[in-house]
This record gives C-alpha cells, sequence and structure tokens, in this order.
C-alpha cells in the first residue's frame, strides 16, 4: 500500500505537442463547438497566435504523449481497477496552442489515509514548460485509491 | 450590490446541458483523451474491478464543465479552473452544467471574478462541485 514515503517522488518528464488533428478530434469527443477552438483565424480575431486548446486538454497531452501514461500508478505499486479521480485543478500563467510543444513534470505532494485506511487519497502536482522555456501552468490531481479490505475489519 | 461590468455576485452566467452520455461517447472521449484506462470502455474490466458497468471518464466532465465555463466567459480569461469529483458519472446521465459568480476578487493583482461551478444529472445529483477564477 502506498504510504507518506512516496511524498516527493518524482516521475520521467513528458514531453508534448499540441497537434491541430489530435484537438480536432478531442474537440469532437466533447462535442465543442466553439470556433475559437477550431478555426485559427477565428483564434487570431481572438487574439491568439494559434489555436488554442480546452481547459482541461493540458491533462490529456500528459497522457498522450506519455510512453507509460499510468507510470505513477505502476512506480507506486497501484492498481488502475483500484483507482479513482478526486479532484483535479488548473492554474493557467499563458494559454497553450496549435504548435506548442510542452513539457510535464509530476511529483508527489501529499499521501493521507482515510476512513480507517480504506481509502488512500494521493496529490500530485504536474508543472507544465513550454519549449522556449515560459512556465505556462501547474494541474493538481488527487487520486483516490480504493485499498483491499484488511483481513481484521 | 457588487458589480463588475455587467458582472453581479449572484448571476448564473453559466447554463449548458449535454446530451446523454452513451458508450459511444466513452469510446470517442478515451481515443481522443489519451486516457485508455479499460474501466470507462471494457465491461469485462469494470465488472472485475466491482463495478456494475462502465462509467464516464471524471474528465470528460471536467471538459463539459469547462466548455459551458468557455461559451460563457473568453477562454483567455480563465486564470484557474479546479473541480472535486462527488460522484461516478453513469451511462446514460443527461449532465447540466451551471455556474455562478460567488465573488469579486484580485487574484495576483488582477480584478477577476469567482464563478462556482457544478456538472449535475437529470436527477439532479452532483458529479462534480468547482470553480473558476476568471479576469474581468
Amino acid at each position: 500500500m502506498v504510504d507518506r514515503s512516496a511524498i516527493g517522488r518524482s516521475f520521467t518528464p513528458v514531453t508534448a505537442h499540441v497537434e491541430p488533428g489530435r484537438l480536432r478530434y478531442f474537440c469532437e469527443a466533447i462535442g465543442e463547438r466553439s470556433p475559437v477552438y477550431r478555426d485559427a483565424q477565428a483564434a487570431r480575431v481572438e487574439g491568439y497566435p494559434a489555436i488554442p486548446v480546452p481547459p482541461t486538454y493540458l491533462f490529456c497531452l500528459e497522457m498522450m504523449d506519455a510512453e507509460n501514461p499510468f507510470e505513477f500508478l505502476t512506480e507506486l505499486d497501484i492498481d488502475l481497477a483500484r483507482v479513482l479521480h478526486g479532484e483535479q485543478g488548473f492554474t493557467y500563467h499563458v494559454p497553450a496552442v496549435v504548435g506548442d510543444t510542452l513539457t510535464f513534470r509530476s511529483r508527489v505532494t501529499d499521501v493521507t489515509e482515510k476512513k480507517g485506511g480504506a481509502m488512500t487519497l494521493i496529490a500530485v502536482v504536474t508543472e507544465v514548460m513550454r519549449q522556449d522555456g515560459v512556465h505556462l501552468a501547474d494541474m493538481t490531481r488527487t487520486i483516490v485509491v480504493r485499498n483491499p479490505k484488511a483481513a481484521s475489519t | 450590490m457588487t458589480q463588475a461590468g455587467s458582472r453581479s455576485v449572484g448571476d448564473r452566467i453559466v447554463h449548458k446541458t449535454f446530451a446523454p452520455i452513451m458508450r459511444h461517447t466513452l469510446a470517442l472521449y478515451c481515443g481522443a483523451s489519451g486516457d485508455h484506462n479499460p474501466i470507462h470502455v471494457d465491461l469485462d474490466f469494470a465488472k472485475k474491478a466491482g463495478f456494475p458497468d462502465v462509467f464516464s471518464h471524471g474528465m470528460l466532465v471536467m471538459a463539459y464543465l469547462g466548455q459551458a465555463l468557455t461559451d460563457a466567459v473568453a477562454p483567455k480569461n480563465v486564470r484557474a479552473f479546479s473541480t472535486r469529483f462527488a460522484a461516478i458519472t453513469q451511462l446514460g446521465a443527461r449532465l447540466t452544467c451551471e455556474g455562478h459568480v460567488t465573488e469579486l476578487l484580485d487574484h495576483n493583482g488582477e480584478p477577476c471574478m469567482k464563478i462556482t461551478l457544478a456538472a449535475k444529472d437529470e436527477t439532479g445529483e452532483a458529479k462534480l462541485l468547482g470553480e473558476a477564477i476568471v479576469a474581468r
């Protein structure tokens, strides 16, 4: 079971490209029809250098281009079938747009047990940097692990 | 009353309803999002993990909430966006995403508003509860 010794663990940085075709597919999948996310001209009118990404897309980019998208689970010996997403947050410093190359660096910032050990909450912070060194965004997430029932309970 | 342009505390500025979440929706989101966790698309895997059926990615619902948000405010004005996943979103759920202005505040020296957000299913159960900080 994951314990507080995992705090501070970091994982292989992921470099991801904001590609127009994949972004279009994402917009289709979520039914996003807003021209700013689909049309370069509309994006330029809004002041972007290229089509920007919708608010949650940074989370997806990290998983898409990771060698092992569930690395932190395998590294911490957590069964994927026992994981739920508890919380997710984004802080945006600069918009991500088509053509950007972004690097994601994630680390564990907290591990807490809940409900007498029935659940473990793992907090992970991810820093997102652009190819030119600009600090683009930060992501925070809390993963909930449903632990196997202890024999004594 | 506290006012910022045409936005006032208490205003419901975000409101959007979405089509029911189908297996096809989850399959498309699985591919498009890079989240290939089989629990959302493979019934056998979901049952083995103790769930009666596959269920929505929390991040699909957050994507809907984000879409409702940036329908209402310019995407470039969104400074922060966060949610808590309060309950599992089942197949067939018809979601309504809403947001109210709950505070006018300064965020890193910039005039902003806090929008309190919720995604609820057709029974009114809250699936996601969150907030956004948006420049005004």
